[in-house]
Formats: C-alpha cells, structure tokens, sequence
C-alpha cells in the first residue's frame, strides 16, 4: 500500500507525459492517493513496511514505512497535492508539463516522508527538486530565470551540506536504514550535527540562509509554491526530528544557543522584513518563512531535553497547520491575481465588497496563519510555547530556550501587523481602478480553499485528530 | 437545562447564518434573537442550581493536558446574566436599528459569534480555553468595528483594535505559561495560591503583571487604550454590548477570576508583591486621563467611550486595592446603565439621521422623551447620584480606596464624571435644536425604546437583585440600601457630584458653542500621535532597514556571492554542453548529485 501512494502520482505523471489527460488524470491520482493514505492510515495492518534491496555493499534498500510523524506528513502532502492540482492558471498548451511537475513533487515528497533508508530519504526529496527548478524556470512569472537559478544553487548547497552530515552519521552507525540510526560517538556529534542544522536548515529557509525562499514562492506557478511551502520546506524538520535527534542529541545540545539566535533571527528579522513587503505573494512568502522558526523553536526544546514530550507532538502539528493554511494562501493569492491582474498591495482595496467569498476565505486563511484559535496553527504555536516552558524550573533562572519562547512570542504581534495590514490594504477601505469590476472566486476555484480551509478548522476544533497518530 | 447549550445555541446561529441565511437578512436577525434569548433562558435556570459539568479534552498528550470545560459558580453565573441580558436587549435594539443595513445578516451573525465568544471566556474552566475565546471575542470585535469595511475609519479602527489587543495578550500568553511553569496546572479549580509563598515575590508579581496585560489590553487601560475610542466606529449597538458592557469588562473579570483561584485576599496579597499596587495605579491614571479626555469630546460617543475606559479604570483600581468584589459590583451595575447611555445615543443618532456631534443637536428631551428621560437616568447612575446602581458600587470602590492617595484621585474622577455628562446633556438634549438634523429628529420605534426603558429599570433595580451578582460567596459584599450620612466618604461622593454639576450648568447652559477649549484633552494627551511616530520610527522604519540589510547583505553579498560563482559554472556548463534548455540543466544536475553520492559513499568505505 505504501509503494502505492508513491507510484500513484509517478505513474500519472509519467501518463500525462506519456498523452493522457492532463488534469484530469492529475486529479484522479490525487483523489486516488487521498483514498490510499485513509485506507493505510486506518488498519495497521495494510500499511505494512515494504523493503527491496537495490545495492548490496553498501546496503542500500529502498525501504518504506510509516511512523506516526511520517503518517502526518502523507496527510499534509495528499491534501495539499489535491488543492495544488485545482490551483492557480496553467499556461494554454503547457498542460503537460504543469501537472506531471505536480504529481513529480508530490511523489517526490511523499517517497521522503515514507522512506526509512536514509539513501532515498534523501533521493526521493532530490526527485521533487528537479521538477520544481524546471517549473520556476519554465512556467513562473516575473523574474524566473534569477529565482530558479537562486533556489537551485541554495537548495543545492543545502543538499551537498546534508549529504555529507549524512553520510558521516550513516558512517559512525554502519548502515542506511532508520532502524539502525542510533546515537553516534560524541565525539562526532557536534560535526554531524551542525551539517544537519546547516544542511536541513537551509531547505527550510533557517536564517539566514532564507533569502531563495520568498523571491522563488512569488515566481513559482501556484501549485509548486503550494507544494514547496506547504509540504516540501517539512522535509527538513523532519529531518532534524527524526535523524538529527536520533544520532546526534548532545551536538544538537551544543549547538542549541545558535539555534535559537538563528531561529529568532526567522522571527523577529524575517518578520520585520515581511512588514515591509509591498507584494500579497512575496509577503505570503516571507511570513512562511518565519513561521519556521516556531517549529525551530519546538527543535531547540527537544535539543534542550530530548525527553520533553511536548515538543515533538508541537513540531508535527504546527508543520502540518502551517502546511495547511500556507497552501490556502498561496492558492488564494493565485486568484485575487487572476481576478485583479495584480499583487502589489498599493494597487489593491475594497475587494470584500466586489469578492466577498475571496474576502472570506483570505481571511479565514490569514486568521490561521496568525495563530487564531479554531484555527489549526493556533493548536500548533500554543504546544509549541508550552514545549518551551516544559522544563523551566520556577525560582530558578531561565534557560536559552524559555528566554527564546518569550522573546519569540512577540512575533505573535509581527504576524498580525503584516497580515492585518495586507488585508486591511487589499480587501477593505474603498475600491480601486483593479477592483472595482473584480469577480468574486468562482466555484471551481473554490474547491482547493474549501479543502484546505474545512481541515485548518477541523484540526483547529479537534487537533486530537492529528495527534491521534503520535500517541502509540 | 444543559449548561453547554450556552457555547452551543450562539456558534450554531453563527455558522447557520454564515452558511445559508445570508440571503435572509429577516430570518438571520430572527435566528440570532432567538438564541440569544434561549441563552438568557438557559442562565437564569443555571443560578441557584449546583449543575456541574465533564470537561472534554482539548490537546491531551503526555506532559500536556489542556481541556474545554465549564466553571458554573456566582461569578460566572452572575456575569452570564449581565453578557445575555444585555445581549437580548441590543440585539432587540438592532433589529430596529441596523433594519436598512445591506449587511444586515453578516451583521447578527457576527452578533452570535461575538455571544459564543463571550460566553466561552465567562464559562472557561482555565486559562488556555479563556485565552482562546478572549482571542476569539477579539476577532467578533474586529469584525463587528469593521462592519463598514469599506469606509477607511471603519477598516483601520478595526485593525487598531485587534493589533493593540494582540499587545496586551503578548503579555497575557507569557504570564499563562509562567503560571503553568509554577501550579503545573491552566484549571482555575486546581490552582493553589499558596504554592507562591516559597517563591520570590518579585517572580509571582511579575506573574500576575504579565497576566494583567492581557487585561490592559481587552479592558483599554493605559497605555493600550488607544483603540477603544477609535471603536466607536462600529455600529452602536455593538459599541454597547462589546465596548461598553460586556467585553472590554472581561479583563475585569479575568483578574477577578485569577485572584479568586489564587485565593488572593487582602490577607494574602503579600504573595504577589507589590503586583496590585501597580495595577491599582494603572486603573486610576487610566480612570483620571481617560475622564479628562472625554470632558473635551464633541462626539457623542467619544464622549461615552472616554467614560467607559474611566469607569474600566475604577474597576481595575478596585481589583488592585484587592477589592475585586467591588470591582465585580461596579462592573455589574455599569453594564447596564453604560448599555443604556449607548443604547440611547444610538437612538439619538439614528434620529438625527447619523449626526453624532453633541453641538449640532438640541432639545431633544422635547422632541424624544423617552430616549432623553431614560438617557438621563443613565447619567444619574453613572453620575452616581445617590439611589441609583452606580451610587452603591462607587461607593464601594471608594470605600476601598480610603486613606490611600487613590481616594483622591477616584473622588476626582467622579467629579470630571458628573461633569462631563452633564455638559453632554445639557448640550445635547436641553436648549434649542441647532441643525437640521435634530429640528427633524422625532422619538424612536418601540422596538428601540423598549430595550432602553428596561436598562433604565435595571440602572435603579440591579443592586436589589442579588441573586444575579457576579460575585461568589466567599467574597463579602457588603452594602446598605440607605446612605451613611455619617460617612466622609458619602459626602465627598456628593461634594464630587454636586461640584460637577454646578460647573456643567454654569458653562454649559444655552451655549451654542464650547466656551473652554483644552487642546491637551482634545486632542487626547496626543496619545494616537505618539504611538503614530513609535510605529513609524520602530517598527516601519525598523522593519525597511531590517529588509534592506536583509536584501543586501545577506542576499548579495553572502549568498550572491556563492550564486554568481555558481552562474559562473552553469555557464561554463551551458557552452559545454550547449544544450540551451533548463531541463539540460537539471539533468546535469541530477546526474552530478549521483556522481556525489556515489563518490562519497564508494569514498567513506
């Protein structure tokens, strides 16, 4: 069943290449997948291990299975494929390349999350690299040429710079398979743990190494965007949660100070940077960016005491919200484009009053993104603090983590400044030349939003259906 | 009846509305009555009852349990009543009101969130569920402020109030998980006070300060008052019942609520150091800057909001004099005149076809008796004339201040009080109407004037009622019907009161004009131009040079460096293999990561 949900979307890919439909087999394998992952989700039993030796020395297996990070991790990448296929405008005749890129991504990602061989852990996200260069470079807008060749040399260096700290760790413990990970020699560790940081940390935008993140989200088509943001930039969280905290606790440890001046330079710097963006997507874009530093922040409280048993369960969920409501934001932003012919907040205003339904959704989905409650994020950033302050001792003085977990929640107000500003500047106030004849979101183009949207409140109302999978 | 249907009955009306009944802006004004009127049905069945009920879980993992539950005592009992009967008696108000509104259905849905939100923070058995609806009333109140998005005013009041609130919960958030850290527990039964005696007062004030944020925030004390005033651009009814009445008193009740789990008397606030001095103080400069704003206010309700951060101002002081059952009491008695002054004024300006500036009205107490004879027992009340609710309950505060240096400012602030709401109907509803708007103006439909004569019953009735009190039994609240003549605090309460109102009537009467002008007060202490000049210098100008270095340095200088080296090779790789196309690129790409790895691992064996 695992194999499946990988080969679902590659082989529709391949097909759409190959001739058929393009769309529609793009939503047929995403509808497809979703039914998979409930399925292999909901009996243990049909989602069992699958294992095939492809190289004998060094033992390389291209092993699958499914733990209750990496079941969270389908759920975020089938829901998200699903709302990127119905998204944004493909280019008149440029259909197959558009969706086989999708379903190249999705299958890419989802092979990463489900691999536990650290080879095509690692592969599998190199796979959904390619097509996502080739559709920034190919099919995206503005200054495509420089984005693509940005996020390709970044993501690049972040990938040599996490093979190696990969290989050393897979060295000290003599074999590819996460069942074999095990924490290395200390001596090693510190090395093999500031690779990681600086390797997964590059692929999910850790400053300040996350300057290809905003400029690639504006350029890239709206449903790359989508996948990269919403499941993609996961990869390195989960990565450093599931890898770096197995074999490399105590260099994690010693690193933690860096951490948490890196991850509030994602909060507070990438946050003021995002108040001054005069662009929907590239301020959707910087604000993806520095919600990461929230489930950095849950990294460094797991880094600080691998036994807290708050920070992992925070980390998966706020990734998940936040894969969730980023998604929505870059898919509505996609149609206020479409219905407006621009993105610059100056040239907006008014919309709620000629696109209510837009109003609402953007609203709803840029509530989420500022933490409020109901909302999915809010369930994740309020574990996340908790995390925080797990292990704080009262009467005695804080540590780097609780001071972080302070400083961090002021970004709690920068998130709000920035959003707020872009909604009140775009969807209220009077009306202007580009909205004034604007449409309201058709029903079509209403099935990603409500996808997305109905799953940011059910997590928000319910987060225990999340959890559920983290408890055993 | 099952306590939950008050979370229950106002979600369901929201989410009907926003789903299908749109298209009905009748049957959604309907709806939304209805279950709010349940809500009052369901409260009074609640009191005297001992109903009690399981909390659900909410985030249930090892290490952390955060759970949806229900705290049914007096206080909460007592608060329900005041949030869904005044709720009842401005959504009546609103049909007649709101009627020719075009968002008229958007309008009572987001009523009905707002009663949901609010009965979630008075119902909340802990501090991350109060936390949660208190973010949640935030996003009614934003809504609601900006229900005429499209006017400017209406769109960044909105903003002004979510974002300064948001401020305030910084704080509020910080002291939740702080008191987490030290009780190990968020559930207000399972909290101990006394776990703070081994632990230094300078750590539990701050504790207990970092909370009073989020209250300085919701309740618009200084220095976070700035949006409360700029709300009055929402529709008035919901100025009555969010900014006057029930929300902006939440922070009041939260503090209650907190000294009340910590068993915080005046016994025991040495725990908490020199915490309620600071809050005690922050209430009265609030309640003294506030009351001189509003003496110099032409808007009618400006002028009332003014009133209501003055009078928020007491309440706090009296939390901080560890009185929280006087603040509690003056809560109760001033939701119900404060809804009624609203009220009122909504009436006035929906008379005077929208004009809200006091000097272009006029004898109105001739053209709408009704709204001007119950709006003038409001102001008795708040006035604190002797008899009335707001008598009893300032008195109480009073009493709690006296032989402090407080006492003098709050006797002062009664003052400023009775003169500014003198001036207001003097100017107002006395002499000659001035302008068209109120020469036109006739009294208002029952539906409108219904509701105002009921809040006029309770502004004389509401302190003989004292199963309804939101004040538990532990607290003694004590007070007697007939005024202590024996009492110094009862005279400089009248001295206050009859000193106002002589000087109201001896600059006010048959003016046509303001005869004093104050600019400082006018122009608020010029608080908005301030914050407008930190905004701009620290966060704006902060936020474009962070985004200059960040695009500079980072960019092109650290990583364009790398990037140009990069461009370097791809362009060597392009002439090599002058394919011309970005696949040719990615398939080099992919096959020099396969080289990589093949050389590293065949290299680390």
């Amino acid at each position: 069943m695992l194999l499946a949900l990988i080969l679902i979307p590659l082989l529709a890919a391949i097909g759409i290449l190959g001739g058929l439909p393009a769309r529609l087999s793009a939503v047929v394998a995403s509808l497809a997948n979703i039914l998979v992952a409930t399925y292999a989700l909901s009996c243990p039993a049909c989602s069992d291990g699958f294992s095939l030796q492809v190289l004998a020395d060094p033992n390389i297996n291209l092993s699958l299975g499914i733990t209750g990070i990496s079941a969270i991790m389908v759920i975020l990448s089938v829901i998200v494929t699903l709302a990127a296929v119905y998204s944004g405008k493909c280019p008149e005749g440029r259909e197959k390349l558009w969706y086989s890129s999708t379903l190249f991504i999705a299958a890419g990602a989802i092979g990463a999350f489900l691999s536990t061989d650290v080879f095509f852990f690692y592969a599998f996200h190199e796979l959904a690299l390619i097509p996502t260069f080739l559709m920034i470079g190919i099919l995206g807008r503005g200054d495509r040429k420089q984005a693509a060749w940005k996020i390709t040399i970044y993501l690049a260096f972040g990938s040599i710079i996490l093979l190696a700290g990969l290989l050393l760790a897979t060295a000290h413990t003599g074999s590819f398979a996460f069942s074999d990970l095990k924490e290395i020699p200390v001596a090693a560790q510190n090395t093999v743990a500031l690779l990681l940081i600086i390797g997964f940390g590059t692929l999910v935008s850790l400053f300040p190494l996350h300057s290809w993140a905003a400029p690639a989200y504006a350029s890239a088509p709206t449903p790359v965007a989508m996948l990269h943001a919403g499941v993609m930039k996961k990869f390195g969280l989960y990565g450093l949660l599931v890898i770096g905290m197995k074999v490399a606790p105590q260099g994690m440890l010693h690193w933690l100070p860096w951490i948490c001046v890196l991850l509030l330079g994602n909060i507070i710097w990438v946050g003021l940077v995002t108040i001054n963006q005069k662009r929907l997507d590239l301020m959707l874009g910087n604000s993806s960016v520095m919600h990461m530093g929230y489930i950095f922040l849950a990294i460094a409280a797991l880094s600080a005491n691998p036994d807290n048993t708050i920070a992992v369960p925070a980390a998966v969920l706020l990734m998940f919200a936040h894969g969730i409501s980023i998604a929505l934001l870059f898919s509505l932003a996609s149609v206020v484009e479409q219905k407006t012919g621009t993105l610059e907040i100056a040239q907006l205003g008014g919309l709620a009053k000629t696109a209510p339904a837009l109003a609402f959704l953007f609203g709803l989905a840029g509530m989420a993104s500022i933490g409020l409650p109901g909302l999915a994020n809010f369930a994740g950033e309020v574990m996340v603090f908790f995390a925080g302050f797990a292990d704080w001792t009262p009467g005695e003085s804080m540590g780097w983590v609780q001071i972080t977990t302070i400083i961090a929640l002021w970004g709690v107000v920068i998130s709000a400044v920035y959003m707020l500003r872009a909604y009140r500047n775009s969807f209220q106030g009077p009306l202007v030349k580009a909205t004034e004849n604007a449409s309201d979101i058709h029903n079509c183009e209403k099935i990603p939003s409500y996808i997305l949207a109905i799953t940011l409140l059910v997590v928000g109302i319910y987060p225990k259906i999340i959890l559920q999978f983290l408890s055993n | 009846m099952n306590p939950w249907l008050l979370l229950i009955l106002p979600i369901t009306s929201a989410v009907i509305i926003h789903l299908g009944l749109k298209r009905s802006a009748t049957a959604s004004a309907l709806l939304s009555s209805l279950c709010v009127i349940a809500t009052l049905i369901v409260s009074f069945s609640l009191l005297g009852s001992d109903a009690s009920v399981v909390a659900l879980d909410w985030i249930n993992i090892s290490g952390l349990n955060l759970e949806i539950g229900l705290e049914l005592d007096q206080l909460s009992k007592g608060m329900m009543i005041v949030v869904t009967g005044i709720g009842v008696l401005v959504h009546v108000f609103s049909l007649g009101y709101m009627k020719d509104d075009e968002a008229k259905a958007r309008y009572f849905g987001c009523l009905s969130l707002f009663m949901f939100s609010m009965t979630g923070i008075v119902l909340a058995s802990n501090f991350i569920m109060m936390f949660i609806f208190w973010e949640l009333v935030g996003l009614s109140s934003y809504l609601l402020i900006g229900h005429w998005y499209h006017k400017d005013s209406a769109a960044d009041a909105a903003k002004k109030a979510f974002l300064t609130n948001r401020i305030g919960d910084f704080g509020f958030m910080i002291g939740i998980l702080m008191l987490w850290g030290i009780m190990g527990t968020v559930v207000f039964a399972e909290m101990d006070g006394s776990q703070f005696s081994s632990l230094c007062t300078c750590l539990t004030g701050m504790v207990v300060l970092l909370i009073f944020c989020g209250a300085v925030g919701k309740s618009a004390q200084l220095p976070l008052h700035v949006w409360l005033p700029d709300a009055m651009e929402g529709p008035t009814p919901v100025s009555a019942l969010i900014h006057a009445a029930t929300m902006v008193a939440a922070g009041v009740y939260m503090m209650a609520r907190l000294f009340l789990s910590l068993g915080i008397t005046p016994d025991t606030a040495e725990l908490i150091g020199s915490a309620p001095q600071v809050i005690a103080w922050i209430g009265g400069i609030t309640s003294l800057f506030a009351a001189l704003m509003a003496t110099q206010q032409n808007d009618i309700k400006k002028i009332l909001a003014y009133s209501t951060l003055s009078q928020l101002g007491y309440m706090v002081m009296a939390v901080g004099l560890v009185a929280p059952e006087a603040g509690m009491f003056h809560l109760f008695t001033h939701a119900w005149f404060k809804a009624l002054l609203f009220l009122g004024s909504g009436a006035v300006i929906y008379a005077c076809h929208h004009e809200q500036d006091i000097w272009k009205m006029g004898g109105l107490l001739k053209k709408m008796p009704i709204t001007a004879i119950t709006f003038l027992i409001g102001t008795m009340a708040l006035t604190a004339v002797p008899f009335t609710a707001g008598f009893y309950s300032k008195e109480g505060i009073l009493h709690a201040a006296h032989h402090q240096p407080l006492f003098w400012v709050a006797a002062f602030v009664a003052l400023l009080t009775t003169f500014y709401m003198f001036r207001l109907f003097i100017v107002a509803f006395l002499g000659k109407a001035r302008e068209h708007g109120s020469k036109e103006a006739s009294e208002v439909s029952l539906i409108m004037s219904v509701p105002l004569v009921i809040l006029a019953v309770m502004s004389f009735a509401a302190p003989h009622i004292s199963a309804i009190f939101p004040v538990p039994s532990s607290w003694s609240l004590e007070f007697d019907v007939m005024p202590h003549f024996d009492d110094p605090v009862f005279w400089t309460s009248i001295g206050a009161f009859l000193i106002g109102a002589v000087l109201a009537f001896t600059i006010y009467s048959g003016k046509d004009k303001d005869p004093l002008s104050i600019p400082l007060f006018r122009n608020k202490f010029y608080f908005d131009e301030i914050y407008a000049w930190i905004i701009k210098i620290f966060q704006d100008a902060l936020a474009a040079i962070v985004h200059f270095l960040d695009a500079f340095l980072i960019n092109t200088l650290l990583v364009g460096g790398l990037t140009r080296s990069a461009t370097g090779i791809g362009n060597f790789f392009r002439r090599y293999a002058q394919s011309g196309s970005l696949s040719g690129y990615a398939f080099l790409m992919a096959v020099g990561v396969l080289l990589v790895i093949y050389f590293t691992v065949f290299a680390s064996k």
